[in-house]
């Protein structure tokens, strides 16, 4: 089953043809509208002309979320502000939020693109779509459920929170697919079982979760306890938001990306020569075809591996293995994106707090744990327990104001947090050890 | 009328006590008394010893958070009532414990109750107006 069955299974050269074509447009354009990219492109001394073939866009250079932040808000915008119908941003954890702007034409790709994804999925007009990712200036709640409307579904657009209350819609409302975070569709699992309620009795038949990290255990495990068809869905909100890959019901192998609007390649992190098929490195997406804010070669921090291979299913686009991992610090804790370096900032601000810390992050009860260890130096320490406890309260506090992200602060012995030469170790991710 | 006394942070964990307590004793301090306080996490280790100093020092080699506060001794009555009459005085005055543990040895007919306060000296003050024998820190180092 296909949503757009001619593009879904274009032949090979008919993908990279059209790509060629849009790419060579998409640098015309923003090399003329785009006051950063006529810079970089000049600097790389390549233009739209020099592009001869797909091979050519290793010369283009990189775009960086830097660059986006640097950009803040509407600098780098290719179109005036009144074609603009449409701002996300992502959570902005480190200051200023990564804002991106749609036209007409990039919502309405978005949401084929969405719809094509539920298809791939196993979803179809008739099915009612539970849509528990968070609405707002974050992608997802509303990627979903602009693709579920495009696709014909009914979509209940119940967002994130208020656990109980999803329970008793999907029980009254007969959803037939839930899309959220994986770690939350576990915690809603638990949290009607206490009720008394199985999921296994509700209609629910496929699932699509994303936003996070997870593994193929945990993917067994939905499936157990929930009694459906768990797919990984993979996007970002630089590049369009939930639905710029997906996997599909078939083989569930690899995350198809869709390449007639984006195109994919994997590079090394540290020098950023093209990898071969296969290999593992960073995704790195160009866009083609939006309007709002096209991205030459981003690079994503998500390490994959990509793969050309026919697919059992019928599509032609190639697919991207399951997140392993990211070239940079970033965390993903409960959707959010944590950066060490941000829980540092915010440690250096308590007085006496030595620079020295951990953080342990961790999946209890299918829901993601952070747990911050600090070092007590004399500067802290106190003969009165609760004037320790005082500074681990503040400290829980002020990162769950900063970030969003509630976590549990343990003070520690000077010294137990080992000294690494060179780059210190700051996370101990055991997530991806189930 | 200050009694010191050194306090350990100890991470919950294995064995940490028994080594807080052998460095001490390799060192040739003797430990007077001592109280506990703790959490699911850490604990506080309070001492009095009879080398306050040289008990912090080698401590600090080895790494431990520690350090040196002012604490009031005071001798009880060793009767019924006798550690009600004591709070009353310190309840009338308005100053808070913010923690205390007994000392080990007698003294005489008497307990001995180590306190640390919120204002220690207005605490001394009142305890010494009421009669209570405060003890000075050389007779519990020495004791």
């Amino acid at each position: 089953m296909f949503f757009n069955e001619e593009f879904e299974t274009l032949p090979r050269e008919a993908i990279e043809a059209l790509q060629l074509k849009r790419l060579k447009s998409m640098v015309a354009r923003v090399q003329q509208n785009v006051p950063f990219y006529k810079e970089s492109l000049a600097k790389a001394g390549v233009n739209a002309d020099s592009i001869k073939s797909l091979a050519d866009l290793a010369r283009l250079p990189f775009t960086y979320k830097q660059d986006m932040r640097d950009s803040y808000p509407y600098r780098l915008f290719a179109v005036p502000m009144e074609d603009i119908v449409r701002i996300h941003a992502s959570s902005g954890t480190t200051g200023k939020p990564t804002v991106v702007g749609y036209t007409q034409k990039d919502i309405d790709t978005w949401s084929e693109l969405m719809a094509r994804s539920f298809v791939a999925a196993g979803v179809h007009k008739g099915d009612i779509i539970h849509n528990s990712y968070g609405y707002g200036l974050f992608t997802g709640g509303l990627g979903a459920h602009y693709g579920a409307e495009r696709l014909g579904a009914s979509v209940i657009p119940m967002s994130g929170g208020n656990t109980k209350k999803q329970i008793m819609i999907m029980q009254d409302f007969g959803s037939t697919v839930l899309t959220c975070t994986p770690s939350y569709s576990l915690y809603m699992a638990e949290a009607a079982k206490e009720e008394g309620i199985d999921f296994r009795d509700l209609k629910l038949k496929v699932g699509i979760f994303g936003a996070e990290p997870w593994s193929e255990a945990m993917r067994l495990d939905i499936e157990e306890k929930l009694n459906l068809s768990a797919v990984d869905i993979y996007g970002l909100s630089e590049i369009m938001g939930p639905g710029v890959a997906i996997e599909c019901c078939e083989a569930k192998k690899g995350l198809h990306v869709w390449e007639d609007h984006f195109i994919p390649e994997i590079i090394n992190p540290e020098t950023g020569e093209v990898l071969p098929e296969g290999q593992k490195g960073e995704l790195v997406i160009t866009t083609i075809t939006k309007e709002g804010i096209p991205l030459i070669r981003y690079r994503t921090r998500d390490i994959t591996s990509i793969t050309y291979e026919p697919c059992i299913c019928g599509r032609t686009h190639a697919r991207i293995a399951r997140m392993s991992g990211r070239s940079d610090d970033m965390l993903i804790i409960r959707g959010v994106n944590v950066f060490p370096s941000q829980i540092e900032a915010i440690l250096m601000g308590v007085e006496g707090v030595e620079p020295h810390y951990v953080l342990i992050v961790d999946r209890k009860d299918n829901l993601d744990t952070l747990e911050v260890q600090v070092e007590v130096g004399e500067n802290i320490f106190s003969d009165e327990i609760k004037h320790l406890q005082a500074i681990s309260t503040k400290i829980e506090k002020q990162i769950k104001e900063m970030l969003g992200v509630t976590c549990r602060v343990r003070l520690v012995e000077p010294k137990s947090i080992t000294r690494s030469e060179g780059k210190a170790k700051r996370v101990i991710d055991n997530r991806n050890k189930a | 009328m200050y009694v010191e006394q050194i306090s350990i942070f100890i991470e919950n964990k294995f064995g940490r006590l028994a080594e807080v307590t052998r460095i001490l004793g390799d060192a040739g301090v003797n430990i007077r008394t001592l109280s506990l306080a703790d959490t699911s996490d850490f604990g506080i280790l309070r001492l009095i010893v009879n080398d306050a100093e040289k008990a912090k020092s080698v401590l600090k080699d080895r790494g431990f958070t520690v350090s040196k506060t002012e604490v009031v001794a005071v001798e009880i009555p060793d009767r019924p009532g006798g550690l009600a009459d004591i709070l009353q005085v310190l309840d009338a005055g308005g100053i808070n414990v913010e923690y205390m543990y007994a000392f080990v040895e007698r003294c005489g007919e008497n307990a001995v109750m180590i306190f640390r306060f919120d204002e220690t000296q207005k605490a001394i003050e009142a305890l010494t107006a009421k009669n209570f024998n405060v003890l000075p820190g050389d007779r519990l180092y020495s004791m």
